[in-house]
């Protein structure tokens, strides 16, 4: 029974490495500048907890192989620990844990800490059931005023979007991210109605819009293309369906779309996205 | 203890003896009064927290009649809370009759905070004070105000009215059968109110205080 | 001297003390009402729990099956869903709100009416008074109406399920209620955000109360009501986890109840304490204004940390016992194990921030709680540690219990340990809501946690019910649970690194998570297993219960308190003989004694203490703390 024990706790044990190591299933190609840090601090990390779980197993698959009670009526070691052991094993777990938690702040810090970089893009985002809408402030670089009571499914005015306002004529809502590759672009999140979370697994980036806060996050992506934005907050029914697009396109391609109109703008943006498809995986 | 019997450990928490010295009712009382005050530590740091958060906030209590009514509150509960003291210092002494009749001057504390408290309730409520909004004379004074002042007054007040009427209650119970109950059970009781009223120590600055109106009312 | 101490407090408290061990002479009740319904006896009690927790985790089971079944072949049809759930699933076919509202009821069901339940409320009300050589709980009557109240709750969440009207199916806002979906998703017509949430609120709110008289009981029967001799480190490490997880739930379950009255009524009263303003509904500005979702999450998370490790530290406890008692050797490190436990239950106060990274907490409030969260490990790994070193040169006899206390550990590391991935601020970027998640807390708690109930149910049966259970079946139990739920939850890992979000009704709509189709097949196909073979644990409880071979007093030559008495025990425990204990838990291998193992209440032969010359300068009466001495 012992020896059963402990070889399929090896053998669970190997079969799980083996299912993270194979190289089948793995993070998509990270697409933003501090993607690369972000994999480089998971793969530490998913090394040292590999390492212990590993560790862990061995030895309790080898404690289960090994002292299967024998019928001679020999007894067990009568020991009721050791101090020593106890201090070094918490020392060395202090340390390692703890020293993994700080090393974990550096791309947070990047992220979070400091504001966006002088010239980055500006994008408003109103998120809602269940859709997405990505709110361009157009040549004049203002975003128009919104309000809420103006707010209006039926003639498609998603953000409450204030026609009056002479900033807002030459704005842009869409249900897409246009984003220029290389260049910093800063999000101010928004919820219409209950909290919604924008993710992009190629960004390795994921920030909750919710209601009542305008919350601003900056990124920069780096690699052309189309790529899938998830809803990860639960907020309905259809929160399944909660689907839109990022487009990270070159810089002329960019500038071409931002200075259209409104109708222009959605226009072209479809016929980029057969431009550029979705990586298949 | 049993004699003969020679125990390994002899101090108050090597087992058969009560560690703290108190039995379990109060130790009981004491662990229900740790976990109410995490119920109203929740109330009034949610309510900081929506404050906090606020651009504005009401701040309507004239002196009188609110502030008035409030102080003559506290000093019902701090008064209450003396007599309660008298009334287990009595029932220490075995003295029933005065045990009862000070408990009967703390129930009369109790029931005074009560109805005053029901009356400012029911001014508050005459002035337009909803759960869900502000009286429209507040709500045009102070624009940017959220409507929650009335959710936190009613919610937590109404919870501290609750915990008092309990305790009015439960007082009059252990004054009615004050020679059959044991001086703990007095003793606890008097726990609980001495509790009751801490709270309030905690409610009346938070919600009263903070909220004076200093321009002098209108 | 103690008594001179004692009595400088007046008359009443040695009084009551002699009330408290008096009242465990309640004399056995005789109507099957006072016996088996309402009874006060703290093992009818324990084993109303089980019983509870037995069927919510079957209910919980059967629908996290169903979840499964929606996720892999999405759009089937199936007929008996039509007939059973004809607005859930028309047609046979699940609907998207029929699904969130399993996830939430599953969610729900497990965390708070099995793990809450089963461990605490069920073996510790049976065995912690039985362990420390009480009577009884400090208080019997309450400890009735706690169980009592904890039924109307679960009532009331069934109910839940069931109510009709606006929505015709249980809530869909997921365990965590976040708002504003819960507050205002009926104004958003959201289905399953009317009656059916106010009902989970209310039993949410219901249980609090239950659990928080529940753990005042049990800290006062711990203090209080401990034998002669009894000191804290010789208690069994059992009764030291439900201790602290008492502590905890005190701490834990009163700032639940506040938010959720105030959740309440921002449905039903139209206050805005978690809703802001300016929020629409696509066409009308709704009334709400000033409130925070975001205060919800602190309240709701200051609670649901500690909760975890409510669900978790019984499991704990237990494990260390049946692991010291099958390898015939004494806890190693065993006051390391109990300043461990109370370390994570303090800690577990301080992190609760981890859960809301991503939720635009202020960032550097985020750092704080990350760090505090690793360090929450360190204690953890002082537990795996011990409970190697338990083993470690032992002999081990491989009972059903002890193989479902070995797969604790082993489960419990392989979960505990992506929680340090979690902890990281910046990789919960991407892994927040996503399978990982899910793949760590089913680990640690949805099976860890669970296998110490199993450990603990095949263990205790035999003092439950006075029959064992079936070794055979339970072997045969085992086996395939412990692989199969490694093969249900490690994949999850995976899915969540691809980006997999949770909660999702299917995973039709994105072109990322067609790679991972062939997992998703194979972990609905383990489930399926899994779930079929807990049918076996079900027959072995209930046939072991009626035709189980007899079980003496101490079938698996045990140390503590519960096997000095009969199988079962008499109404008041110990039939008015309340034994002294000698020495610690866990006194195993004793060098020199007649048995392998020494009760607790076997006096030393010669004198108080045993020379300690006689067995090599080892003090056998010492309690399993290194080098302590009384
Ligand atoms: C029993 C329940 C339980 C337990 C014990 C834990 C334990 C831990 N949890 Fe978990 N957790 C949950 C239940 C639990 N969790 C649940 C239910 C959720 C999701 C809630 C929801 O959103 O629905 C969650 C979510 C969750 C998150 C949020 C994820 C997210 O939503 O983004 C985080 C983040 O930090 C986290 C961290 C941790 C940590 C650091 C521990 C630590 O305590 C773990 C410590 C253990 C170890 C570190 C292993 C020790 C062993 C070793 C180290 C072996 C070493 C030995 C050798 C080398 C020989 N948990
Ligand atoms: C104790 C906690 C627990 C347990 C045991 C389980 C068991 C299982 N869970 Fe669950 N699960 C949760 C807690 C738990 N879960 C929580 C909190 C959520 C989040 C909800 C939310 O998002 O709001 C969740 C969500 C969740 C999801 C995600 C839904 C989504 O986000 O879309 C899925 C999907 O596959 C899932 C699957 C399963 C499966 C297949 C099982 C099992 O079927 C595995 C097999 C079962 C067992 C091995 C247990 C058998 C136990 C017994 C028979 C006990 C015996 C009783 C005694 C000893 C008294 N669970
Ligand atoms: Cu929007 Cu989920
Ligand atoms: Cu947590």
């Amino acid at each position: 029974m012992g020896r059963a024990l402990g070889v399929l706790i090896w053998l669970i044990t190997l079969a799980s490495v083996l299912l993270f190591t194979n190289g089948s299933w793995w993070f998509p190609p990270s697409i933003s500048e501090h993607g690369p840090a972000y994999d480089r601090q998971f793969l530490i990390t998913i090394i040292v907890v590999g390492l212990a779980f590993t560790a862990a197993q061995i030895g309790l698959g080898y404690a289960v192989w090994r002292y299967s009670a024998r019928r001679t009526g020999e007894r067990a070691v009568y020991s009721h620990g050791n101090n020593k052991l106890e201090a070094l094993w918490t020392v060395i777990t202090a340390i390692i844990f703890i020293g993994l938690g700080i090393a974990g702040q550096r791309v947070w810090a990047q992220l979070h800490f400091r504001p966006a970089p002088a010239g980055s893009a500006q994008v408003q985002v109103v998120a809602q059931q269940f859709q997405w809408n990505f709110h361009y402030p157009g040549a004049d670089g203002k975003f128009g005023r919104t309000d809420p009571a103006k707010i209006n499914d039926s003639s498609l005015n998603f953000i409450g979007l204030d026609e009056a306002d002479a900033a807002s004529t030459d704005d842009s809502v869409v249900g897409s991210l246009v984003t220029q590759v290389n260049r910093p672009v800063e999000l101010t999140l928004r919820a219409r109605d209950v909290t919604h979370s924008f993710w992009v697994p190629e960004l390795r980036f994921k920030q909750d819009a919710v209601p009542g806060l305008d919350i601003k996050v900056h990124f920069t992506p780096q690699q052309v293309g189309r790529y899938e934005i998830a809803c990860a907050e639960l907020c309905g029914q259809l929160h399944y369906k909660m689907r839109s697009f990022l487009l990270v396109l070159p810089e002329p391609e960019y500038r071409e779309l931002t200075a259209m109109s409104q109708a222009q703008f959605q226009k072209r943006v479809t016929e980029l996205f057969t431009k550029y498809p979705l990586a298949r995986r | 203890m049993h004699a003969g019997e020679h125990l390994a450990t002899t101090d108050e928490w090597g087992g058969g003896a009560l560690p703290y010295h108190v039995g379990h009712k109060k130790l009981g009382m004491w662990l229900f009064i740790i976990s109410d005050a995490m119920t109203f530590s929740a109330l009034l740091i949610g309510y900081s927290y929506v404050r906090a958060s606020s651009d504005q906030w009401p701040t309507p209590f004239p002196f009188y009649p609110s502030i008035i009514f409030s102080t003559v509150m506290t000093l019902c509960l701090l008064a209450s809370s003396f007599t309660m003291v008298m009334a287990v210092g009595a029932s220490a002494r075995k003295n029933y009759k005065a045990t009862r009749r000070w408990i009967g001057l703390t129930i009369l504390g109790g029931l005074t905070f009560l109805v005053l408290h029901l009356i400012e309730w029911k001014h508050l409520i005459d002035e337009g004070l909803r759960p869900f909004s502000l009286a429209h004379e507040w709500a045009v004074r102070w624009p940017n105000s959220p409507p929650l002042m009335g959710a936190t007054f009613f919610a937590i007040t109404g919870l501290h009215m609750f915990h008092v009427l309990t305790g009015v209650l439960y007082l009059a119970y252990i004054a009615l059968r004050v020679r059959r109950v044991r001086h703990e059970d007095v003793e606890i009781s008097g726990l609980y109110w001495h509790f009751v009223d801490l709270v309030w120590m905690f409610v009346f600055p938070l919600i009263y205080l903070m909220s004076v109106d200093m321009t002098g009312g209108h | 001297m103690a008594e001179a101490a004692i009595h400088d407090d007046g008359r009443d408290v040695v009084e009551t003390h002699h009330a408290a061990v008096a009242h465990g002479h309640h004399g056995p009740p005789t109507s099957f009402i006072r016996k088996y319904i309402f009874s006060i006896d703290h093992k009818v009690i324990g084993i109303q729990y089980l019983l509870l927790a037995l069927f919510s985790v079957f209910i919980g089971m059967i629908m996290s099956v169903l979840m499964r079944m929606n996720l892999t072949w999405p759009g089937t049809k199936w007929p008996i869903l039509a007939t059973l759930f004809p607005e859930g699933a028309p047609g046979g076919v699940m609907t998207p709100e029929f699904y969130l509202s399993l996830v939430t009821m599953h969610g729900t069901m497990m965390v708070f009416y099995v793990l809450t339940t089963a461990p605490q409320g069920g073996f510790g009300n049976y065995f912690l008074p039985i362990q420390i050589g009480a009577e009884d709980m400090a208080f019997p009557n309450l400890n009735m109406l706690s169980f009592w109240v904890t039924f109307v709750a679960l009532a009331v969440l069934v109910a839940a399920i069931f109510v009709s009207g606006s929505t015709v199916i249980g809530p869909t806002g997921g365990w965590t209620g976040y708002p504003t979906l819960s507050a205002i998703g009926d104004k958003l017509n959201v289905p399953g955000m009317g009656m059916g949430m106010n009902l989970w609120i209310i039993s949410i709110a219901i249980f609090c109360i239950a659990s928080l008289l529940g753990a005042l009981n049990f800290i006062v029967t711990l203090l209080n009501l401990r034998a002669r001799g009894m000191t804290l480190m010789r208690m069994p490490l059992t009764c030291w986890a439900w201790f602290t997880t008492a502590v905890l739930a005190l701490l834990a379950f009163p700032v639940l109840l506040a938010a959720g009255v105030l959740l309440l009524l921002d449905r039903t009263a139209g206050t805005s304490f978690f809703v802001p303003g300016g929020l629409s509904n696509g066409e009308t500005v709704l009334p709400h204004n000033g409130g925070s979702p975001i205060l919800w999450q602190h309240l709701f998370w200051f609670f649901g940390h500690p909760e975890v490790y409510i669900a978790i530290l019984p499991g704990m406890g237990a494990t260390s016992h049946i692991l010291s008692t099958f390898a015939r050797k004494p806890v190693f490190g065993y006051r390391a194990m109990v300043f461990a436990m109370f370390a994570i239950g303090l800690l577990g106060f301080f992190v609760w921030g981890h859960h809301m990274f991503i939720s635009g907490m202020s960032p550097y409030t985020g750092m704080a709680f990350s760090i505090l969260t690793l360090s929450i490990g360190v204690p953890s790994a002082i537990k795996t540690f011990n409970w190697l070193g338990t083993l470690w040169g032992s002999q081990i006899r491989f009972t059903t219990p002890m193989l479902f206390a070995i797969g604790f550990v082993s489960l419990f590391v392989a979960g505990g340990i992506t929680g340090l991935v979690l902890g990281q601020s910046t990789l919960d970027l991407s892994m927040h809501d996503t399978y990982f998640v899910l793949g760590h807390f089913h680990l640690v708690m949805g099976v860890a946690a669970i296998f110490g109930m199993f450990a603990g149910t095949y263990f205790w049966f035999p003092k439950m019910f006075g029959r064992m259970m079936n070794e055979t079946l339970g072997k045969i139990h085992f086996w395939p649970t412990f692989i199969g739920v490694y093969a249900i939850f490690i994949p999850m890992h995976i899915m969540g690194i691809v980006g997999m979000p949770r909660r999702y009704a299917a995973f039709t709509e994105y072109e990322f998570l067609r790679s991972l189709d062939p997992l998703v097949m194979f972990v609905t196909i383990a489930a399926i297993v899994t779930a079929l073979v807990q049918f076996l644990f079900l027959y072995n409880f209930f046939w072991s219960m009626f035709k189980g071979e007899k079980a003496s007093a101490n079938p698996w030559e045990a140390t503590t308190l519960e096997w000095v008495v009969p199988s079962p025990p008499p109404h008041d425990n110990f039939a008015g003989n309340v034994p002294t204990v000698y020495r610690g838990a866990y006194e195993f291998s004793v060098p020199g004694a007649p048995e392998d193992y020494v009760l607790q209440t076997t006096p030393d032969a010669t004198s108080e203490n045993v020379t300690p010359a006689a067995h090599g300068g080892v003090e056998v009466s010492g309690n399993g703390g290194n080098g302590h001495k009384h």
